[in-house]
């Protein structure tokens, strides 16, 4: 099917699958998805740069940065996975699928307890919050509503994605049937804009004043 | 029974210049339609299938058809640029409320309106003005956002809690006139109505001294100033290094952060209720909050006092931050 | 005698419900959309019915306070959601698209059944809630009111709307992925029927303004649900944000109302005027120019909230230039019938409408672009009069036209000629007594939403309600002799209009796979030649 037009793909700009046309398309929506979080984000920020600061300090930055490495890591891996399966290599393919889902699952473990660990910080603005008694309490409460909302909705997606990878992992282990690139260079698409979406998240979330 | 069309007078200054932009648009898109029903009445039964007419296109390189489509393009773009200018510019008298205004306090809540006057006369679901004086509204609301609207005045602004709006006219007909509120708000939006009362100036001298005694707004602040704590700081304080309110209001003052700011009305307000927002410069982020404990009424009186203490006349216009 | 619909349509493909519910045909996934948004129009008219009957009479008793905001409420939120933005993109555009472009189906068939699932759960959903006692919140959901002070279902109501998006969002990306993979080689952007470009446009605006309205509501259910404040000013939040989002996408969502309505009326206006569009190039700009600019001019529903006096300035204008690409499209249909051959079956009579009061709509557009004017005239009737005309006189209408248009083609039937265009009439007449009179309720200062109003506004009232009565009538009755014609409606051939267009190169009903043959694609669309006229008697 593609598989002579993929060894070509470094070279040689090729027309997209359907599917992946389609999974642009998807992926469009998705970022205008999130810009409504980014959105409110950027205006809140300007209405409270002090609660921001404040807050932004209590998020855990060695979580945030390890999972940040995680996402990376795994983001790799699913681009490895794709230039495996073009190739045809299936036990390849289905390692590096099964790596991808394991770190992203990493991913979701750490976030677990990094959301365990604010919650045990009083960081959730719902009662007793810890940053009740700081100039400008609105704009902390606010920042870390945000904070939950958009590192939920990340999650949700994150978790959408596994699903995705381990659901074609299983069909590349099968031995009788061809190895379905297409597919695989789908879910890797809809994975790396999970991957970007934390990318922009990051920094907004862990690295506002901390210099 | 009153007419079918009935247009409610034209009783504020802008409302003439508003009606004269409303009856030119009316115009004018009643021509385009009326010419555009012409035409496709005419094309249907002069071209009906059964006609014998001549079909054939002429110009069929369609040179006239550039001319015909320049031209129908051009002609609404520039019709529709007077439109947006007119309406811009008289837009620009909406939001540029003159300095001498008469300034009178709105707290909209469901489902009333209470209205606050500087000498301390209260009103419920209706505002007594005098005819030919701007008047200035300064409105808040205390629950869900609502819109004061009076059809004869030609004016509407919604009424957003957390945030002064502003709204001025000049009244040029004595009368009574509509007040109905305009941003659904609930179970009785529609009950939320009442009147605006136009008086001749010493008409409404004398209504405003025939009020039940009650003292100003700026006394009543005067008195809240103490039994809020606000005088412990702010006046003659050893402990705590406090802006001094005095000759305050309408001056331009520079913030801890390097910007400027203007001491309005808006100003005062987010400083009781939001003190870290905007440290003047050279002051410690140090006041406490009052959200919570001052009411939408407490503020305006406490504002009021404030500005009594810069007793030169001040330049209106507090109210809409760009 | 069942020779209109042979065992090779798509019709006769399969009897069984499993069959029409488990379905990858988009022409069955058709007929599913529009019996369900056909449904959802007659809630939303029984909603509207019972205003109109309430607003007969000024402190009216019919309804309580309450319940009269929930009906307004019910009405926006069904009409909007439930009916009009489906309604032409999914029905007319799910079974004419692939049609149109010589394709077998769309890019993704599967995923098209899946929108229309997510479309009946969504809608069920919200039912459920309005069922269950309904939201008084206005369909426009304004914070504060939304999120901290209505006591009714608002968290079911978005969570209905917020599924129903994801149904807008794929079926917008099935077209977009169809129409630029799946045309039949030989078919240029260029060659394709307006209604093409049409639903191309709105599907752009279907997946990049969805996506807004669907966080905003979960935001919205979020600031409900444990109060996050971000809308809330006691909570260091501001409720303008609410508005500039919700209205980021509400906005487009209009054009998404009227684009396929205006490609709809090409296809009529070409047909029965038996000649090429006028101005074709022009049209399809103006196409993606109303599309594109209809993104940059949602704070023309702000005005008087508060926003700055500069950004009202900036929509303003935008608000004016996003009208002359529509005017261009007035302009050019009215320039299509110019030394064109005319008949005047059913769906010309409601294009010929559609002309007409979408014009009228988006005149009153240029009062409320207007800053000054608008001030007076927002949150008034005529607003309500405003946008009506444009998608009840428009778009509905628009949808009326398609479906008698297309109905030989769909059904294999034709519908009786004669009722259709008295409907029509009927229709057009009932429509207008219902609705001018509120530019008029509105310029006299008459605010919208308004249960209870001042006694000099009842005389207009009462004509409106007339209107209203006229123009459910007119709704009853296609109604009525459409369904009459599935069973005794004379046969259709494949092209009973000697229209020009691929669907009607195949026959009428369509066979599963759309076209057992390759159809010929025409040098240029609409290559309509006028027939030699009567000879004079």
């Amino acid at each position: 099917m593609s598989a002579s037009s993929t060894s070509a793909v470094m070279s040689v700009p090729r027309k997209s699958s359907v599917a992946e046309f389609g999974m642009w398309v998807f992926l469009v929506s998705e970022m205008l998805f999130f810009s409504v979080l980014f959105f409110g984000y950027l205006v809140t920020r300007l209405h409270h740069p002090l609660g921001f600061a404040t807050a932004s300090r209590h998020t855990d930055v060695v979580i945030g940065s390890v999972n940040t490495a995680v996402l990376l890591t795994s983001s790799l891996m699913m681009a490895l996975a794709g230039r495996s399966a073009a190739a045809g290599a299936r036990r390849s393919a289905t390692r590096l699928l099964a790596a991808t889902a394991v770190f992203g699952m990493i991913f979701l473990a750490l976030k677990g307890l990094e959301y365990a660990h604010d919650a045990q910080h009083q960081l959730v603005p719902w009662r007793d919050f810890s940053l009740a008694f700081e100039p400008d309490a609105a704009g902390a409460r606010l920042f870390f509503w945000l904070y939950f909302i958009m590192t939920g909705a990340h999650a949700v997606h994150l978790l959408i994605g596994i699903s995705l990878v381990l659901f074609v992992m299983v069909g590349v282990a099968r031995v009788r049937h061809a190895i379905h690139v297409e597919l695989i260079e789908v879910t890797g698409l809809y994975w790396h804009l999970v991957d970007i979406v934390w990318i922009f998240l990051y920094p907004l979330l862990y690295l506002v004043s901390r210099s | 029974m009153s007419s079918v069309i009935s247009m409610p007078p034209a009783a504020s200054e802008l409302a003439g210049h508003v009606d004269a932009l409303l009856w030119s648009v009316t115009a004018i898109t009643a021509g385009v339609a009326i010419a555009i029903i012409v035409l496709l009445v005419t094309f249907s039964i002069r071209y009906r299938r059964a006609a014998a007419v001549d079909r054939m296109m002429r110009d069929a390189a369609g040179e006239h058809r550039h001319w015909l489509e320049i031209t129908w393009i051009g002609v609404p773009f520039l019709i529709f640029l007077g439109f947006f200018f007119w309406g811009a510019r008289l837009y620009f008298s909406y939001e540029s409320p003159p300095a001498e205004s008469l300034q009178i306090y709105v707290v909209a809540r469901q489902w009333m309106w209470k209205i606050e006057h500087a000498s301390g006369a209260r009103e419920i679901n209706e505002l007594h003005v005098p005819r030919g004086r701007p008047v200035k509204l300064v409105m808040t609301s205390q629950d869900v956002i609502h819109s004061f609207y009076v059809p004869a005045f030609r004016v509407k602004r919604d009424v957003v809690p957390g945030r002064f709006a502003a709204l001025w006219f000049t009244a040029t007909r004595s009368g009574e006139y509509h007040l109905l509120c305009a941003e659904y708000c609930g179970t009785d939006h529609s009950r939320m109505g009442g009147r605006i009362v136009v008086m001749e100036p010493d008409a409404y001298a004398r209504w405003l001294e025939s009020r039940p005694h009650e003292s100003s707004l700026a006394s009543r602040g005067a008195a809240k100033f103490v039994t809020f704590g606000c005088s412990g700081c702010h006046v003659g304080s050893v402990v705590v290094h406090a802006p001094d309110l005095s000759h305050l209001y309408g001056r331009t003052i520079p913030l801890a952060d390097g910007s400027f700011v203007r001491v309005d009305e808006r100003y005062l307000r987010d400083s009781i209720l939001l003190p870290s927002k905007e440290i003047a410069a050279g002051y410690a982020d140090d006041m406490p909050s009052f959200a919570g404990r001052a009411s939408e009424e407490d503020l305006l009186e406490l504002i009021e006092y404030i500005k009594s203490l810069a007793p030169q006349p001040t330049v209106a216009g507090a109210g809409d931050s760009p | 005698m069942s020779a209109a619909v042979s065992s090779m349509s798509y019709l006769g493909a399969g009897y069984s419900l499993r069959s029409w519910f488990t379905t990858r045909d988009h022409k069955r996934i058709a007929i599913l959309y529009a019996v369900s948004i056909t449904v959802f129009f007659f809630m939303g008219g029984t909603a509207a019915s019972l205003i109109r009957l309430e607003l007969l009479s000024p402190h009216g008793t019919l309804v309580t306070a309450e319940t009269y905001n929930k009906l307004f409420t019910a009405h926006g939120v069904i009409m909007v959601w439930f009916f009009l933005i489906p309604s032409i993109p999914a029905t007319l555009g799910n079974f004419l698209v692939p049609l149109m472009i010589g394709a077998h189906d769309l890019a993704f068939p599967r995923l098209n059944l899946l929108s229309w699932y997510l479309y009946i759960f969504g809608a069920l959903f919200t039912l459920a809630a309005l069922i269950a006692g309904g939201v008084d919140t206005g369909w426009t959901f304004y914070a504060p009111f939304s999120t901290m002070f209505s006591t009714s279902y608002v968290v079911a109501t978005v969570t209905g709307v917020f599924i129903v998006g994801f149904s807008s969002i794929l079926t917008g990306l099935n077209f977009i992925v169809t129409v630029h993979r799946l045309r039949t080689p030989g078919l240029g952007f260029f060659q394709l029927p307006l209604f093409v470009w049409a639903i191309y446009a709105t599907s752009l605006i279907l997946v990049l303004a969805t996506p807004v309205l669907a966080m905003t509501l979960v935001l919205v259910a979020a600031e409900r649900l444990f109060g996050i404040g971000i809308f809330d000013p006691a909570l260091g939040g501001d409720p303008l944000l609410f508005q500039h989002l919700f209205w980021f996408y509400s906005h487009p969502a209009v054009y998404i109302m009227i684009l396929p309505a205006m490609g709809v009326v090409s296809e009529v206006v070409t047909c029965f005027a038996r000649k090429p569009v006028f101005g074709y190039h022009m049209m399809a700009y103006a196409i993606v120019a109303i599309a594109s600019i209809g993104f940059l001019v949602w704070g023309h529903h702000m005005f008087v909230s508060g926003q700055s006096m500069y950004a009202g300035m900036t929509f303003s204008l935008l608000s004016y230039l996003v009208a002359i690409p529509s005017a261009i499209k007035v302009f050019n249909w009215t320039a299509t019938l110019y030394k064109g051959s005319i008949s005047f079956a059913a769906p010309m009579l409601y294009a010929l409408g559609f002309i007409l009061l979408f014009m009228l709509g988006g005149l009153t557009g240029l009062f409320l672009a207007s800053l000054a004017l608008d001030v007076h005239l927002t949150d008034t009737y005529f607003v309500i009069a405003h946008f009506h005309y444009i998608m009840v006189g428009g778009s509905v209408m628009a949808y009326f036209a398609g479906i008698h248009f297309w109905w030989p083609k769909i059904t294999g039937r034709m519908y009786s000629e004669r009722w259709a265009q008295f409907a029509a009439v009927v229709i057009f007449v009932g429509f207008n007594v219902t609705f001018f009179p509120q530019y008029i309720l509105g310029i006299e200062g008459m605010p919208r939403r308004y249960h209870d109003y001042p006694s000099e506004f009842q005389v207009l009232h009462v004509f409106s309600s007339a209107g209203a009565a006229i123009l459910a009538l007119g709704y009853l009755l296609p109604f009525v002799y459409l369904a009459w014609s599935l069973r005794f409606g004379s046969p259709a051939g494949p092209n009973p209009w000697n229209a020009r267009g691929l669907e009607w190169q195949t026959a009428s009903p369509p066979p599963q796979e759309n076209f057992p043959t390759k159809p010929d694609i025409p040098a240029r669309p609409y290559d309509y030649a006028p027939e030699p006229a009567a000879a004079p008697s």
